[in-house]
């Protein structure tokens, strides 16, 4: 017992002392190092191009990624030098800041600008090539690498020399990759099976032109490339850059296809409910977006004026706000004009088509009838890359969320509350549930409403991805409707379905046949579909699918 | 419908009728001519010729509106394309007017215009003979009578009715709107065809050729209605009101629905083709947005403004409408999609059965 206590005594005490010295040696060496740089570095504050030439190779040869601020500032010729020879550097608002320490600082004395010739240029665009390449973390080293695009032919060298160098994985692929362009045009075919095995391991598309030159023939005949391995090798680059194109077609057409195909459900599912309550089709229901886009508008300017620093968060604002409003046009509208159409629904198509040229007239009077802008919050924009060249941005990641989360608050509507039983009801037996003392009125009027707020849902996650204008809505009815058509009435599964199956196919078939193309083949899809279920994907069963 | 005169089968109409249809006949195919080509432009009464150009427009509009009548007013069923019968038509006389601008054109080849500006070498296969007017007036009725006939085939036959066959023609007249709007259809994409110079040798900018294209709608017109009237009062004409006041009782009662539907759907659409054809040469351009969704829906609002199921209503209700858009448009042009919406808004709400039904009200409590 004893022992194993003084054991771990002793222990703890080399620990605390063994942690001390290190601490010490690192603190020291820092300073010398801080000390180093800054005496590499001196040299830049100078008017004479040489001395400035000669700093930025011995900065260069030194290899610390620190000095890359002040480089980076003489190349894009924001580097500044005070009395002090303190290097600092000035900002597009003219704030200044220390090039080596990044704190805040006051100039003493007169600013000058450091010499910048081409003898300075020549020199800074290896130096900041290497020492970005070298230096800093792999991520760093990554992007800096990424930056090179095709690299002239004095820093060719410079990226052969870190490559030697380099131990990550990716960073070698990248750096590779940078250097096929010198490889390929290389006489030695090792050097050129070197590049395509870059190329193939990158799988990048902007070399395909290049592989495919390779493998092809000169017109009597003879292969462009006389070497057969080296041949090989492009055939091998080609099909991985073929693979690598199918795969992010695939990625990117489903997901765009998942993020058009939710906005439709979000403006389907509102026309679907009552188009099985009460057997009306609402023209005016993408007019119900386009207020809903326009309150989120009319939100993120207020916040801009009033809050500005909680602006990041109108969306949540935006969002009740858009369903709150678009839901009270609607209950008017329902009020005022639908509920005297009863039991003729080609008429009420026709008053909701006026009411939507009222509705988009007015909107152009208040608004103007240019498109406005409103902006994706700050924690809304970017994306991620989930491979090369596919970014799925967060604003079309959370409109797919939102809309599940939607549906799922429409789905409890439906299942949960009084209301949703009452609409089922009548859905059913109109006369039946009167019989029972439902309200019918009440609820056609509640379902109107709610089915109008979630169009303006849908209007604020359209905001998200896209211009706001008077004409949002017109674009998305057609599509919408025949979401309705497709999935049947009164069916939330055949709503999502219909939805998801119309944005998917949509989008699968733009790169294939052309936007246009695709729609039109949609349509006649859609019309030899109605030949066999006339009721949609999920008919409703038994007597309920004569009454419409 | 209550307003609706006694159907005999020996005469079309009482004499009432008669002389209205007469004194139409009048002013179009007389007074107009007499007043533009007759009367010296010094004249107060003279009639300019944008004003015969914009008559002759109307006149169009009205044998669209019968076809409209025809299969929503006596069928029942609405039709949100009826636009892209019409643009079919007038494309179809479109294309004729353009090969016979011939070697006029700004690149001076045989060529339309935009076709030597797409690079094109030769004429595709389907404006082949269309250099010919009678194939291009012939194509100008079957085009969109197959069109109708084959999408109405398939509707019915699945009993698709209601508002669902509504918003599927509506789904029609869009994608063909998208499909023409591509070059590569091959009818002038975006900019549609335009620029005509003459018509089977006449130049369309003389005076004397406007007007008579415009007594030409107006016959086409009075044969439109002619036509309609003689079915609506024959027996088919009652089978058609059987099926749109209850369709199931029709069937069981031994008719078939299906054909008589498609019958009046598809006669209604050769009529749009015809319109479209008078009216493409009067306009002097044809372009895909008229078969803009919006375009399809006003032309129901016209019959509804005139009062459906009185064919005379119709044409009534489209030199109405038209004749305010025109008003509007150039007088106040802010105002004018408050006054259409209120219009669809107050037609549906409370003049259900339009103009016509206002008339006839007010002759009864006047007798």
């Amino acid at each position: 017992m004893t022992r194993t206590r003084l054991c771990s005594f002793a222990a703890w005490l080399r620990l605390v002392l063994g942690a001390g010295v290190l601490f010490a040696l690192l603190a020291f060496q820092k300073g010398a190092r801080a000390d180093q740089l800054s005496e590499d570095l001196s040299g830049l504050a100078s008017t004479d191009a040489s001395e400035v030439s000669a700093a930025i190779a011995k900065a260069a040869s030194r290899g610390d990624a620190r000095a890359l601020p002040a480089l980076h500032a003489l190349d894009e010729g924001t580097l500044r030098f005070d009395a002090q020879k303190r290097l600092l550097i000035k900002s597009q608002s003219g704030a200044l800041t220390d090039a080596l320490t990044r704190a805040a600082a006051t100039a003493q004395g007169n600013l000058e600008e450091p010499a910048s010739d081409n003898e300075v240029r020549r020199a800074l665009s290896p130096a900041l090539a290497s020492l970005s390449l070298s230096a800093g973390s792999a991520a760093v080293r990554l992007k800096a690498a990424h930056d090179l695009g095709r690299p002239s032919d004095e820093i060719v060298p410079i990226i052969r020399n870190v490559l030697a160098k380099e131990t990550d994985a990716d960073v070698k692929v990248a750096l590779s990759l940078a250097l096929a362009p010198s490889d390929l045009a290389s006489d030695k075919p090792a050097d050129r099976v070197r590049a395509l095995n870059a190329i193939r391991a990158a799988a990048d598309a902007s070399f395909k032109g290049d592989a495919e030159r390779l493998v092809g023939k000169h017109p009597d005949g003879k292969f462009v490339e006389p070497d057969a391995a080296v041949r090989a090798a492009a055939f091998a680059a080609i099909s991985a850059i073929e693979t690598r194109q199918f795969l992010v077609n695939i990625v990117g057409n489903t997901f765009y296809g998942l993020s058009l195909g939710s906005v439709l459900i979000l403006c389907a599912l509102g026309l679907a409910i009552t188009f099985g309550l009460m057997g009306v089709i609402n023209m005016a229901h993408g007019e119900m977006m386009m207020i809903g886009a326009y309150t989120a508008f009319v939100v993120q300017n207020f916040f801009i004026s009033k809050l500005p620093a909680h602006l990041d968060w109108y969306i949540a604002v935006a969002v009740p706000a858009a369903f709150v409003v678009s839901g009270a046009v609607g209950v008017l509208m329902e009020r005022t004009v639908i509920r005297h159409l009863y039991g003729r629904p080609l008429e009420t198509l026709l008053a909701t088509w006026g009411i939507s040229l009222l509705l988009i007239q007015t909107v152009r009077l208040i608004f103007g009838a240019q498109n406005v802008t409103v902006a994706n919050p700050s924690w809304l924009s970017g994306g991620v890359e989930i491979l090369p060249q596919v970014v799925l941005t967060y604003s079309r990641l959370t409109v797919i969320a939102f809309s599940v989360v939607v549906m799922l608050f429409v789905w409890a509507l439906m299942q949960k509350t009084r209301l949703g039983l009452e609409v089922r009801a009548v859905t059913q037996n109109r006369a039946m549930a009167a019989a029972m003392g439902i309200s019918t009125r009440r609820v056609d009027m509640w379902t109107f409403g709610v089915g109008s707020g979630v169009a303006g849902l849908g209007g604020v996650a359209l905001s998200q991805l896209g211009n706001v204008g008077p004409e949002l809505g017109q674009g998305y009815i057609v599509d919408s409707f025949m979401v309705v058509v497709l999935g049947g009435v009164g069916k939330l599964a055949g709503t999502i379905a219909g939805g998801l199956g119309l944005g998917l196919v949509n989008k699968y078939l733009e790169p294939v046949a052309g936007a246009v193309l695709g729609k039109i083949f949609i349509l006649g899809f859609i019309i030899v579909f109605i030949q066999r279920r006339p009721q949609g994907i999920f008919a409703l069963k038994g007597r309920a699918a004569e009454v419409s | 419908m209550k307003a609706e005169p006694a159907v005999g089968l020996r005469a079309l109409h009482d004499k009432r009728g008669w002389l209205v249809v007469a004194l139409f006949t009048l002013l179009a195919c007389v007074l107009v001519p007499v007043l533009s080509l007759a009367v010296p432009e010094s004249s107060p009464l003279h009639l300019p010729d944008y004003l015969v150009a914009l008559f002759g427009k109307f006149l169009c509009y009205g044998i669209v509106a019968l076809a409209i009548d025809l299969i929503w007013g006596f069928t029942g069923i609405l039709s949100l394309g009826h636009g892209v019968f019409f643009a079919l038509g007038g494309y179809a006389m479109g294309m004729y007017l353009m090969l016979s601008i011939g070697a006029q054109g700004v690149y001076k080849s045989a060529l339309p215009d935009f076709m030597v500006f797409l690079d094109w070498k030769e004429l595709p296969w389907f404006w082949r003979g269309f250099d010919n007017l009678s194939v291009a007036l012939i194509a100008a009725l079957l085009v969109p009578g197959l069109l109708a006939f084959a999408f109405g085939y398939f509707a019915f036959r699945s009993r698709i009715r209601g508002v669902y066959f509504s918003i599927i023609t509506q789904a029609l007249t869009y994608a063909l709107m998208l499909l023409f709007f591509r070059n590569e259809t091959g009818f002038g994409g975006n900019n549609g065809l335009t620029d005509y110079k003459s018509l089977y040798g006449y130049d369309l900018h003389e005076p004397s050729t406007k007007v008579t294209l415009c007594v030409l709608s107006a016959l086409a017109l009075l044969f439109t209605y002619l036509l309609c009237r003689y079915i609506v009062t024959s027996k088919a004409g009652r089978v058609l009101r059987a099926i749109r006041d209850a369709e199931s009782r029709a069937m069981f009662v031994g008719f078939n629905p299906t054909s008589y539907k498609l019958f009046a759907w598809t006669l209604s659409a050769v009529l749009c083709g015809l319109a479209g054809a008078l009216y493409v040469p009067q306009v002097g351009i044809i372009n895909p947005s008229e078969m803009q969704p919006a375009n399809s829906i006003e032309m129901g609002i016209w019959v509804a403004v005139g009062g459906r199921a009185t064919l005379f209503g119709a044409v009534l209700g489209a030199f109405l409408v038209n004749g305010m858009r025109s008003f509007f448009t150039a007088a106040m042009p802010n105002a004018w999609l408050y006054v259409l919406g209120l219009l669809f808004i107050a037609v549906t709400l409370f003049f259900p059965d339009g103009v016509a039904g206002a008339l006839g009200r007010l002759r009864r409590r006047r007798t």
